[in-house]
């Protein structure tokens, strides 16, 4: 991650040159960064975490009083270095089924409601938490007869469904990197934007099944989460190159597939995802390339936002290195949404979807 | 299949093959022409066809058609429908009698000489009953089944004779010819072999081997299948349900359910004959749409209002139903849907079961005839369909213990649960999601006076956001202003402007509201006119175009076009302008030959226009339209 700021190329030329000397600053705010990184090393954010995380730290740990704080909880789960937040949540919210100590149906869902509801607050923004967290609870309590059943079956039935529910949340990631295998051919050109888990997975298996491709990272601004990618794709010896996000149109020729992964998908079919995946899913589209989503089932959310002003916001404060005027106002939304007519398909572990299907499954869950 | 050739020889009108078979054999019959390919009904006595039927699809129609009852008689059309079939026929067209076969026979001999002639070729089958059954799969039954109550009335025997009645008195009396017990054998031969074939059939010979069992309903389903654009399948499927709910059921179900395509003329004929409003067809008919009714307006309601006091049968509540929709008072899906279920209300309230009737079968034709007359006065909307697919189900499953009484009390409080559930509440849970969407400062835009729309509005008001109204209307209906002025009363303020300056005022518009008479399971908006260019023009500014409708008016039907279904409205509407006599270039010229006037009342937007449907359901996109007709027929069945 040093020197990440530098770009040293021998060939530059003198235009460039200047200017790469202006922005060559190690600014202080990198650095309390890279201490912070080091601090935290579960916040190895998946995008989720990139924009949320900044936002929710204010409102970290303000577990309730009861002895058992599904927060911390939360959090216990959080510090494993892969798991996704939204699987956190439901490794938590499951843990407490568990050690509930209601008596009937009716208390214990209202215990799992206030956990979730405690839960989702921790982060308001994040759109795959308030997902799962609500995925959760239908999936947890759609079971038929339970009303029928005495109380203790019926519990435990409840964490059989829990943990279940569980279990496919951390395969998914599995899941879908042996469905996306089939899309990546011999010699393909993968162009990938932002931090993301999945598709690091999906990456990492094509290189053990030992599939040639080369992968394009764009540098994802302010999160430099181009340059972490490519830091992991350099131990599984994949050739990677960075691009800086402005180059994507110029790079676009050369790519055979755009893979994004998700914040959150919408109703529509559409994404929300770091900010600049609309620019590129507009450029692949234009240019008829295949944009691919990889996104686990539990990130499906019931929003439908008709243009990028209609989400909740998801603010994320940006600094360019150099101080900047105070009546100069900075575009600081740290994510966007993609239309479904950009997007080509979506692996989630449900399969290998087109977007009008999103809301088929939705419809499905939850009516 | 067999087992139902050898039944012709005797004259057993319960047989019947219809759908969609080809004949295992070619019947040997003295029709003239072999079953085409096109009609789905394989008649099955040679007679039926029309030996000189001069309509084309006259041989699998005649017995389908069988007795219309033309008025020879100088009487009303009532009393001449009552002679039921036979003598008619045999003074009508002498060609006919051929057609009517079963009827005749069924008919007491009194009436008509004909009837040897017509015993020799072996009647088909049970007119009334496998006529209707057929239509579902026939495209050209004609429409109005039922003459008019009154009729049956006169036919002697069967005292409260429903509704179609000519047909279920001759069949009564064709009963006494053959034998009980024989006539159950054919029939449950006749079953196991629809069964057999059933892979193969449609909806329709199921109706047909059902239909056999319950002879009331005969007429009422010709009725609906042929003209009632949306039940079809359903309807006749439902019919059925006493007992019976195969799966097969569900399969054709999806098969698309004929309409009386008006550009038949034998038909057309046939059906005008049955009608109770008499109209008279416009004179000059755009040739694209010759396959809608077209009639001169103002000459039914003068008409009608005169016959109120005889047409017995008919209930007065629905009676008056009806003149509302052919005056125009009651426009809008959803306000034509409660009044004409308030209406049905009343009548089951009043209703009792004749005797020897079950109260199942026989109210199921009597709401039938009742919907065959609304279709004359206006054709139905989607979501009328759709409701009374749904109070025909409830009506089929309609537990056979239960009293008379109670079982209209269940009825009447189906009825109530679902215009509450699926209208009232729908519409507010529409309010709900839709004005989330809507954010301070925005420019609204809708079209034409949708209720939802007129309710998104207003609610969105009393919360207190900012926002303006973009009012366009067209002529000639000028709806638009209706709304307009519920808005403005609020305090809204409002534009108001015509269609054709849509593409000007599109540019500060940012959102578009647009309510939907029906949507169609590939995410088409069938609308009123209009709707599809302010859609389009939005889709070009990338404005987002928002559609609210309650769920109970999807179909799934699909659609392509505006042509092939739609409604013909007035064109003296488009020709003059009211309250402007100075605008009467046309006048004089409307008769002539070389102008056709084209008023449409629908059109159909394609779902690429549409950015989202609001419906009670919650916010879905056009391509889930399917999955939730899918659902939402589920549990309307096991409800």
């Amino acid at each position: 991650m040093a020197d990440s700021a530098l770009n040293p190329t021998s060939n530059v030329s003198a235009y460039y040159q200047t200017r790469s000397s202006q922005h060559a600053v190690v600014t202080s705010d990198w650095l309390a960064q890279a201490q912070a990184a080091v601090s935290r090393h579960t916040d190895d954010g998946d995008l989720l975490g990139s924009d949320g995380r900044a936002a929710a730290i204010g409102g970290r740990g303000e577990g309730s009083g009861k002895a058992f704080s599904v927060i911390d909880e939360f959090n216990s789960w959080r510090k494993q270095p892969d798991l996704a937040e939204a699987v956190a949540a439901i490794r938590a919210l499951a843990a407490v089924i568990r050690t509930s100590e209601a008596t009937t149906m009716m208390e214990l869902e209202i215990e799992l409601k206030k956990a979730s509801d405690s839960l989702k607050s921790w982060d308001a923004t994040s759109i795959s938490l308030t997902a799962g967290c609500d995925l959760f609870l239908r999936y947890v309590t759609r079971t038929s007869a339970l009303e029928y059943e005495d109380f203790n079956s019926a519990k435990s039935r409840l964490i059989e469904r829990a943990e279940k529910f569980g279990e496919i949340s951390c395969k998914a990631r599995r899941i879908i990197a042996m469905l996306s295998q089939d899309f990546i051919f011999d010699g393909c050109t993968i162009l990938v934007h932002g931090f993301s888990r999945v598709v690091l997975e999906v990456l990492k298996t094509a290189a053990e099944n030992k599939k040639l491709f080369r992968v394009l990272c764009t540098e994802g601004r302010p999160d430099r989460t181009g340059l972490r990618f490519s830091n992991e794709l350099a131990k599984l010896d994949v050739p990677v190159k960075l691009l800086i996000d402005s180059a994507v149109a110029y790079t676009m020729d050369e790519v055979d597939m755009v893979f994004v992964g998700a914040d959150g998908v919408v109703e529509s079919g559409g994404i929300i995802n770091m900010m600049g995946t609309f620019q590129i899913a507009l450029v692949a589209h234009s240019m008829n390339k295949p944009v691919y989503v990889a996104a686990e089932s539990y990130k499906f959310a019931r929003h439908y936002p008709l243009d990028q002003k209609d989400m909740a916001p998801a603010l994320r404060s940006i600094d360019f290195g150099v101080p900047i005027p105070s009546k100069v106002e900075v575009e600081t939304s740290a994510r966007d949404y993609t239309p479904p007519q950009y997007l080509s398909l979506l692996f989630t572990d449900l399969g290998v979807l087109t977007p009008s299907v999103i809301s088929d499954e939705l419809i499905q869950l939850y009516l | 299949m067999d087992p139902r050739r050898s039944a012709r020889t005797v004259s057993d009108p319960k047989v019947r093959q219809v759908g969609f078979f080809t004949p295992a054999a070619p019947p040997e019959r003295s029709c003239s022409d072999p079953p085409r390919q096109q009609d789905l009904i394989q008649p099955q006595s040679p007679s039926s066809t029309q030996v000189n039927d001069h309509s084309r699809s006259g041989d699998s129609l005649s017995p389908v058609m069988i007795p219309p009852p033309p008025h020879h008689h100088s009487d009303t059309l009532l009393r001449t429908a009552l002679q039921v079939s036979s003598p008619k026929t045999a003074l009508s067209y002498s060609a006919k009698t051929v057609t009517i076969p079963t009827e005749n026979d069924d008919v007491p001999s009194s009436l008509s000489p004909s009837r040897k002639f017509v015993a020799v070729k072996s009647p088909s089958s049970y007119p009334g009953v496998r006529a209707i059954s057929v239509p579902a799969s026939e495209l050209t039954t004609v429409s109005v089944v039922n003459l008019p109550p009154g009729i049956s009335e006169k036919v002697g025997g069967g005292a409260s004779v429903e509704v179609q009645n000519d047909r279920p008195v001759s069949s009564k009396s064709l009963k006494e010819k053959t034998s009980k017990a024989e006539r159950r054998a054919m029939q449950e031969a006749q079953r196991a072999a629809k069964a057999a074939a059933k892979a193969e059939g449609t909806k329709a010979s199921s109706t047909a081997t059902k239909v056999a069992t319950s002879a009331n309903t005969k007429p009422s389903k010709a009725a609906k299948p042929s003209s009632q654009k949306n039940d079809g399948s359903q309807f006749a499927a439902s019919e059925k349900k006493v007992g019976d709910r195969a799966p097969e059921k569900d399969r054709k179900k999806d098969a698309p359910h004929p309409r009386m395509q008006y550009d038949d003329t034998s038909r057309v004929e046939k059906a005008k004959k049955r009608a109770v409003v008499k109209q008279t067809e416009v004179r000059n008919r755009v040739e694209l749409f010759r396959h809608l009714p077209q009639y001169e307006h103002g000459t039914q309601l003068p008409d009608l209002e005169t016959k109120f006091f005889e047409l017995d049968p008919m209930h007065p509540a629905v009676y008056k139903v009806g003149l509302q929709y052919l005056s125009g008072d009651i426009r809008g899906g959803n306000a034509r849907c409660i009044a004409m279920f308030l209406a049905f209300k009343e009548a089951i309230k009043d209703y009792s079961t004749p005797p020897e009737k079950t109260l199942i079968r026989d109210l199921t034709a009597r709401i039938s005839s009742y919907v065959s007359f609304l279709i004359e006065c206006r054709p139905l909307s989607v979501s009328m369909g759709n409701a009374i697919k749904f109070l025909k189900n409830q009506i089929a499953k309609l537990p056979l213990a239960l009293s008379e009484s109670e079982a209209k009390a269940t009825l009447m409080s189906d009825i109530d649960r679902f215009i509450n559930e699926k209208i009232i509440v729908a519409e507010k849970v529409i309010v709900k999601h839709a004005v989330t969407k809507i954010r301070d400062g925005d420019v609204l835009l809708t079209y034409g006076a949708s209720s939802a729309v007129g309710m998104i509005l207003l609610h969105a008001h009393e919360l207190g956001k900012q926002f303006r109204v973009v009012v366009v209307d067209s002529r000639p209906k000028l709806e638009g202003q209706l709304l307009l002025r519920r808005l403005v009363r609020k305090g809204l303020s409002c534009t108001y402007t015509h269609v054709n300056a849509v593409s000007c005022i599109m540019q500060e518009v940012t959102r578009v509201f647009l309510g939907a008479s029906s949507v169609l399971s590939n995410g088409t908006v069938y609308s009123r006119v209009g709707t599809a260019c302010v859609a389009m023009v939005a889709h070009a500014f990338r404005v987002p175009v928002l559609v609210c409708c309650e769920a109970y008016k999807f179909h799934e039907r699909v659609q392509l076009d505006s042509i092939c279904f739609n409604e013909l409205g007035n064109p003296d509407a488009i020709s003059k302008v009211h309250g402007r006599e100075d605008i009467n270039y046309l006048d004089g010229l409307v008769n002539r030959e070389n102008l056709q006037l084209l008023n449409l009342v629908y059109d159909a937007t394609p779902s690429d226009y549409v950015s989202m449907i609001i419906t009670d359901y919650g916010m879905i996109p056009p391509t889930s339209v399917p999955v939730i007709v899918r659902e939402y027929r589920r549990e309307h069945l096991w409800s």
